[in-house]
């Protein structure tokens, strides 16, 4: 039994594209199952050849960076999920010519993306991790640009009675009423934090009374839409900020039940971040670009009235620069 | 059980009008986990033809390392290379963070040890009469790598296959290194789950049936190759 061996790297003259061509075209064939003879040269392989060549010119080539500087932020997933960065991301690239990548995520993440230098500024609604992130050395400076108030939303008729009630003593009821469900973010977002916030000035022990107590208390481990998803399917109440509610009300069977309280206001700052201090290629000047654009006049008039038409409310309330006082 | 005719339907004319949306969604993860498969495939052949021909002390529990990576999480492989490309890791100066390139790179280090180990299994799978033959007849040791690779071809496509699916299809690393984010790292998958979360139901179901379509193409454009006498 006789069997050629085609010799695939044998002595052949040629030039080096030549050699390249003709190793896309053994493979090729061999892949194929094809009698590979190599001294039959027809039009059909050398289309083959040359297609397979440009295909993988072409995934190398786009594997390849290339175009405008891309800068990146992360951002809260409340403030994601209103679709208002919708609106800025646009203005924001055409304005400074650059490609913005937003990385919707959890404040906690949102958060160590920035301190690993991953991202060139963070816009997150935590006060007192944003400020330890400044102090730290990782943040240039704490700049809030809007607000709105979170609510506390719970199913259509109310069962637990809690509407009109302070939010200290609304939890303090669902707490005690036994048939009552709530659903936390449980993912320590800024929401989270503003929940175990509310439990503590409720007066509870967080850690000890309220997590992991019993069925009531749901731990969602979840962003702010797929939260209030959970809400709906099990009946349970939970806290939102107001923006993420009125997008998502439509498909659901929830109301607000508690929406007045100096504790409930929700504070979004930007902060740009230090590339002194993470070690990397933080784009400073693209950071502090976005503090000046979201506290520009032009776009605080476009974050006032975002929502308006939608949904028949303000959804953030512009503040500049400035700590608005509840 | 309306949901999902509904998602036909929305594919259907998603399909039709060329949604740029869609076809760029689409585009991104074809190009992306074509991109990983290659390279895997670049390196786990010839890797794969290295440790079948030769004997070594330790092989087999080399194999048996290979296949029980077939098992690990895209999440656990998502935050392995996150924290290797992020930009205070060890491989943060190659600036891959959140981008398509970060996702290849953990794409081939998730379906390398997939497609090495059927590799292996393929080359097993020839019947050892051929490289011995060829051996006799004069092949060197490469030409006679290459002859069983020829020999196990269907076998060996068949790998690829599954690792591209792999590729695809996985959401974990693509999240966690890529970041999702819209019109430059949003795959078929993340999109999926970004449009659940958001309760866009019909959305999703829609670029699950396309995912599906894309690699029923895929596999059946391949198995033509593998037929047609070109």
């Amino acid at each position: 039994m006789e069997t050629t061996v085609p010799p695939v790297f044998g002595k052949e003259k040629g030039y080096g594209l030549h050699k390249l061509a003709l190793v896309f075209y053994d493979a090729l064939f061999y892949l194929s199952g094809s009698d590979l003879d190599r001294d039959v040269l027809n039009v059909k392989r050398v289309i083959c050849t040359l297609g397979a060549m440009i295909l993988t010119l072409c995934l190398v080539l786009g594997s390849i960076a290339c175009g405008k500087t891309r800068v990146a932020i992360s951002t809260t997933t409340s403030l994601y999920d209103t679709g208002l960065w919708g609106v800025l991301e646009p203005m924001f690239e055409q304005k400074y010519g650059v490609d913005l990548d937003i990385l919707r995520a959890g404040t906690g993440i949102a958060i160590e993306y920035g301190k690993r230098g991953d991202v060139d500024a963070i816009a997150v609604h935590a006060k007192s991790r944003e400020q330890q992130f400044v102090t730290d050395g990782y943040g240039i400076e704490r700049v809030p640009f809007t607000y709105n108030y979170y609510v506390i939303v719970g199913p259509v008729n109310d069962p637990a009675g809690i509407g009109e009630m302070s939010p200290e003593d609304a939890f303090e009821k669902l707490f005690t009423d036994a048939s009552s469900r709530f659903i936390s973010r449980g993912d320590d977002s800024g929401t989270h934090g503003k929940e175990k916030t509310i439990w503590a000035a409720a007066g509870y022990d967080y850690d000890t009374q309220v997590v992991g107590t019993g069925a009531w208390y749901v731990e969602a481990g979840k962003g702010m839409g797929d939260t209030l998803n959970m809400a709906n399917e099990i009946r349970g109440y939970t806290v939102s900020d107001i923006g993420t509610f009125l997008a998502y009300q439509g498909e659901l069977d929830l109301e607000t039940v508690v929406d007045e309280g100096a504790i409930l206001l929700n504070v979004y700052s930007v902060l740009a971040c230090n590339p002194d201090n993470t070690n990397s290629s933080v784009n400073l000047e693209m950071g502090h670009n976005l503090v000046i654009f979201l506290t520009s006049d032009e776009v605080q008039k476009i974050i006032g009235q975002y929502g308006i038409e939608e949904y028949g409310r303000q959804l953030f309330i512009p503040c500049a620069g400035n700590e608005p006082t509840p | 059980m309306s949901e999902i005719w509904d998602g036909l339907v929305k594919a259907f004319q998603l399909i039709c009008t060329f949604d740029t949306t869609v076809m760029s969604i689409a585009g991104k993860s074809l190009w992306i986990s074509a991109a990983s498969c290659l390279i895997a495939t670049a390196i786990c052949v010839p890797l794969g033809s290295v440790i079948h021909f030769n004997n070594f002390k330790g092989k087999r529990l080399l194999i048996s390392t290979v296949q029980t990576l077939w098992s690990m999480p895209t999440v656990a492989v998502g935050l392995l290379v996150f924290l290797l490309v992020s930009h205070s890791g060890p491989l943060g100066i190659l600036e891959l963070i959140f981008k398509p390139g970060a996702i290849i790179f953990g794409q081939v280090i998730l379906i390398s040890p997939l497609i090495l180990g059927l590799v292996i299994s393929a080359l097993n799978g020839v019947d050892k009469l051929i490289p011995e033959t060829a051996v006799s007849l004069g092949a060197s040791r490469l030409q006679k790598a290459i002859l069983t690779i020829r020999e196990a071809r269907y076998a060996i496509v068949a790998a690829l296959i599954m690792g591209f699916g792999r590729a695809i299809s996985e959401v974990g690393l693509s999240i966690m290194v890529g970041g999702n984010i819209a019109r430059y790292t949003r795959t078929i998958p993340t999109a999926i789950a970004l449009e659940t979360q958001r309760g866009n139901i019909e959305l999703s179901i829609a670029l699950g049936i396309i995912l599906i379509l894309i690699a029923l193409v895929i596999n059946i454009s391949l198995h033509m190759l593998q037929r047609k006498r070109v």
